[in-house]
C-alpha cells in the first residue's frame, strides 16, 4: 500500500517498482559478513585508541602508534618484526611463484605421462595442517633425528648440513622453505588452469607462424597468464603478511634464536595474548594488528591501482 | 508419575535446603586447574581422602590444557562461572586475578603458618601483607645423570665446578655419551635448565634476588654476569646441532642413554622414571669450592586459591586448611615425585631421586627464579628476553657481558625500583 502510495507521488516519470530482491539477495552476505568481519574489524581498530589503565579503558588518541614507533624496544621489535616478513615475503615470490609457474608448464605439456599424480602430489602439501607441516620438518631438519644428515652423508655432503633451525642466519630461510614447500601447490594450480584456458587456435596460430617450444612460452603463454600471476602476488603477499601459524608450529612464540624468525604475526601473537610471564595487552595487541592491517591495504592498492588497472588482458 | 518426580524433587530441595542450614558444609567444589597431567590422582588419591574426613564435602576436579588456562579462567572468573577453587599461577597471572578481587585474602587461614616465607612470595601482593593462595608444590633445578654411565667411566658425581668440567671432559674424551643433553632451540632450557639452575649459586639466592628488585643489585655486576659466562662454557660439551635441538629432543637423548648429564628441573622426575631403563642420580648445581655455601633454586610453580564469588566459602576454606595440612602435602610429594610440597613439615617420599633433590634443602638455601617476581611485569618481559639472551650466549651469537647488558637496558626500560 505504501509502496503504491510513494510510486504516486514521486514517479512522474514512471519509475520502475524497487527492487526489495536486490536487498533480500544480499541480505544474508552483508549481515554475515559484517558480523564476522566488519565489526571485530572496526572494534580492533577502535580497540588501538584506548589503553587500559586499572581495569578501564580510557581514550588516548595515537597513544600506542608513538609507544609503537616511538619507544626504542618496541620500535626495534616491530621494525625486526617487518624486516624478517618482508624477506619472508621475497622468498616466497621468488622460489614459490616461480617454481609454481615451471611446474604448471610443465604438467600442461599434452604428452606428459602420470599428470595426474604429480598434480595431486604437489598440491597435497597445501591441504595438510600446518601443525603437521611444521612437525615433519622439524623431525626432517633435525640434527638428531633427522633423515637429512644421513640423506647427506650418503651422497657425501654431510659437510653441508648444518642445524639450520637453530641459526640465527638461516632459521628465516629455512621457514619460507618450509612454507614455499608447502604452498607451491596453490600458484601451481592457478596458472595451470590459466594455461588450460589458452584456446587451441591461438597455439596453432603461433605454431604456423613458426613460435614454438621455449619461445611460445615467453610470447604467448605468459602474456597470457600474467593477470594470474598477478592475483597469485596479491594471494602470497597478504598470505605472508597475515602468516604466523607455521613460525609458531616450527620456531615457538619467541620465534628464535634470538627473534631471526619473528613476524609481524608472531608479535602480534605475543602482544596481544601474552607469553610466559609475559601479560597479553589487548591496546598494544589490537595497535600492531591495525599497522598490519594498514600495510596489508596499502599492498593491495598500490597492486590495485597500480599495476591491475594497467594489465592488459586478452579476450577470446 | 509428574507428581511423583515433582513431589520427590519439591521434597528434595526442602531437605537438602534444611541440611545445609543444619551443616553449613554440605556443599560440592569444583576445582579449575590447568595439571590435566595429575587428573587421575586427584580422582583417586586425593580427593577420597579428603572426603572421608569431610563427608559433607564433594570435590570436583575439572582441569583443562596448561596453554589455554590463563585466558580460560580470566573469561570464567569474569562472567562469574568459574569453579570455586582455583590453582593459582605463581606470581602476577595470580596477583592480577586478587587485585580485580576474584580470589579472595586468605592470610589468616589455618595452616598458612606452615609455609615459609619464600613459599608464599609468589601468592603475596608486593608489600607481603596479603597471601591469597595456599603453596602447593615447588620444583627444584639440579642435574639427573646416568649412574651406569658414570660407573662405567668411573666418574663421581661433581661437587665444585672444577669438578664438573673435569667429569664432563672425562665423558667427552671417552666419547660414548654427549656430556650434556640441553638444546637451544626452545630457548626456555638454557634460561630455565642453564641460568636460572647454577645461578643461586652466583648471586647468593635471595639475598641477590632481592637486591636486584630493590635496585642495588644490576644485571650487569659480576654475580649475575658469571652464570652466563659459566653456561658460555658448556657449549662444547653439547650435542651436535645443539641450536636445534628442542626440549623433547634433550628428554629423549638423555632417557635413550645417548647422552650423560642433563641438567633438569624436578618435574622431570615421574617421566625419566618410566622412560629411563638405566639407574639415575642427582648432584646440585657445583659450587666454586668444596664447602661453600650453596643455593638451590627451589621455585614455586602451583598454589591453591578461593574464588571470591564463591557460594560455600566455609566449604572451600576447609578445603584449603587441608591442602596445607601435612597430610596433603605427603600425598601430593609421593603421587608426583618432582613436585615438592612447601610445607615446612618434610615429607616422607619414597622415590630415592625426588629424595635427593629434596635433601638439598637441608645443607642450602631455596631460592626462586630471579626473574618471576614483579621483574617480568613490563615490556620488555625480562623473562622471555632471558630465555633469548641465554640461547644466545650458548650459541655464541652474544657474549655473557652484550647480553647481561642487554637483560639490564630492557629492564632499565620500564622498572624503576623504589629508592
Amino acid at each position: 500500500m505504501q509502496v503504491e502510495q510513494m510510486e504516486s507521488e514521486v514517479a512522474i516519470p514512471r519509475r520502475q517498482p524497487i527492487r526489495w530482491h536486490i536487498a533480500v539477495f544480499l541480505a544474508p552476505a552483508v549481515l554475515v559478513y559484517t558480523a564476522i568481519m566488519i565489526l571485530p574489524l572496526g572494534g580492533t581498530l577502535f580497540l588501538s585508541f584506548y589503553k587500559e589503565v586499572q581495569g578501564t579503558e580510557i581514550f588516548v588518541g595515537f597513544d600506542n602508534f608513538r609507544t609503537l614507533f616511538g619507544n626504542e624496544r618496541w620500535a626495534a621489535d616491530f621494525w625486526n618484526a617487518l624486516k624478517n616478513n618482508v624477506i619472508f615475503f621475497i622468498i616466497h615470490m621468488l622460489v614459490q611463484n616461480p617454481i609454481g609457474v615451471a611446474l604448471a608448464a610443465l604438467l600442461s605439456i599434452p604428452k606428459l605421462r602420470f599428470a595426474g599424480f604429480y598434480r595431486t602430489a604437489i598440491f597435497l602439501p597445501t591441504l595438510l595442517s600446518f601443525v603437521i607441516v611444521g612437525f615433519i620438518w622439524k623431525l626432517i631438519l633435525s640434527p638428531i633425528w633427522g633423515v637429512t644428515p644421513y640423506l647427506l652423508s650418503l651422497v657425501d655432503l654431510k659437510f653441508l648440513f648444518a642445524p639450520w633451525l637453530g641459526k640465527p642466519g638461516s632459521a628465516l630461510i629455512a621457514v619460507s622453505l618450509i612454507s614455499v614447500w608447502q604452498y607451491v601447490g596453490i600458484p601451481m594450480m592457478l596458472i595451470y588452469a590459466a594455461l588450460l584456458n589458452i584456446p587451441d587456435e591461438v597455439l596453432e596460430a603461433a605454431e604456423c607462424d613458426g613460435i614454438t617450444g621455449w619461445s611460445q612460452f615467453w610470447k604467448i603463454k605468459l602474456p597470457l597468464i600474467l593477470p594470474s600471476i598477478g592475483i597469485i602476488s596479491i594471494l602470497t603477499f597478504v598470505g605472508n603478511f597475515n602468516a604466523f601459524d607455521l613460525v609458531y608450529t616450527v620456531q615457538g612464540a619467541l620465534a628464535g634464536p634470538d627473534g631471526s624468525t619473528d613476524i609481524l604475526g608472531t608479535l602480534l601473537y605475543r602482544t596481544f595474548f601474552g607469553f610466559q610471564l609475559q601479560l597479553g595487552d589487548r591496546t598494544m595487541g589490537a595497535t600492531i594488528a591495525t599497522v598490519m592491517f594498514l600495510i596489508i591495504l596499502a599492498g593491495v592498492s598500490l597492486y590495485l591501482f597500480g599495476i591491475q588497472r594497467r594489465m592488459r588482458r586478452y579476450q577470446f | 508419575m509428574n507428581r511423583l518426580i515433582k513431589s520427590s524433587l519439591l521434597a528434595a530441595t526442602v531437605l537438602s535446603g534444611l541440611a545445609s542450614v543444619v551443616h553449613a558444609e554440605d556443599a560440592t567444589l569444583t576445582i579449575e586447574s590447568w595439571r590435566n597431567d595429575d587428573l587421575a590422582i586427584w580422582k583417586d588419591k586425593i580427593i577420597p581422602a579428603f572426603e572421608a574426613k569431610h563427608p559433607g564435602i564433594k570435590i570436583n576436579f575439572t582441569p583443562m590444557a596448561p596453554t589455554e588456562y590463563n585466558a580460560a579462567l580470566n573469561a570464567k572468573l569474569a562472567s562469574g562461572t568459574a569453579g570455586d577453587l582455583i590453582s593459582c599461577r605463581p606470581f602476577d597471572a595470580s596477583l592480577e586475578l586478587y587485585n580485580k578481587g576474584f580470589l579472595t585474602d586468605l592470610t589468616s587461614l589455618d595452616g598458612m603458618g606452615n609455609f615459609s616465607p619464600v613459599a608464599k612470595s609468589a601468592w603475596q601482593t608486593d608489600d607481603a601483607k596479603a597471601t591469597f593462595c595456599v603453596p602447593m608444590a615447588s620444583v627444584i633445578h639440579g642435574f639427573i645423570y646416568n649412574k651406569d654411565a658414570f660407573d662405567k667411566l668411573g666418574l663421581k658425581a661433581p661437587k665444585t665446578q672444577d669438578e664438573f668440567y673435569k667429569v664432563l671432559d672425562a665423558i667427552k674424551k671417552d666419547g660414548t655419551y654427549i656430556p650434556m643433553a640441553m638444546g637451544t632451540k626452545d630457548l626456555w632450557e638454557a634460561a630455565t635448565m642453564g641460568y636460572q639452575n647454577i645461578g643461586p649459586n652466583y648471586w647468593h639466592g635471595e639475598d641477590g634476588r632481592k637486591a636486584l628488585i630493590a635496585g642495588k643489585e644490576k644485571l650487569t655486576d659480576a654475580q649475575w654476569v658469571a652464570p652466563f659466562k659459566e653456561i658460555a662454557k658448556w657449549k662444547p660439551y653439547l650435542g651436535d646441532g645443539f641450536e636445534a635441538q628442542s626440549y623433547p629432543d634433550s628428554q629423549n637423548l638423555f632417557t635413550l642413554g645417548r647422552a650423560a648429564i642433563y641438567p633438569a628441573g624436578s618435574w622431570e622426575i615421574s617421566g625419566f622414571n618410566t622412560q629411563a631403563q638405566f639407574k639415575m642420580g642427582a648432584f646440585r648445581p657445583p659450587v666454586a669450592k668444596d664447602g661453600d655455601a650453596c643455593y638451590i633454586s627451589d621455585h614455586t610453580d602451583i598454589g591453591m586459591g578461593m574464588n571470591a564469588k564463591t557460594k560455600h566459602p566455609e566449604a572451600a576454606k576447609a578445603f584449603l586448611a587441608w591442602v596445607a595440612s601435612p597430610e596433603f602435602a605427603s600425598i601430593y610429594a609421593n603421587a608426583l615425585p618432582g613436585f615438592f610440597s612447601l610445607n615446612s613439615t618434610a615429607v616422607e617420599m619414597k622415590d630415592p631421586l625426588a629424595q635427593e633433590f629434596v635433601s638439598w634443602r637441608k645443607d642450602c638455601k631455596s631460592t626462586i627464579r630471579s626473574t618471576y617476581q614483579i621483574l617480568s611485569r613490563g615490556t620488555p618481559n625480562l623473562e622471555n628476553e632471558t630465555w633469548t639472551e641465554s640461547a644466545n650466549v650458548i650459541n655464541g651469537t652474544d657474549t655473557p657481558e652484550k647480553a647481561a647488558e642487554k637483560l639490564q637496558k630492557g629492564l632499565d626500560g620500564w622498572y624503576k625500583p623504589a629508592k
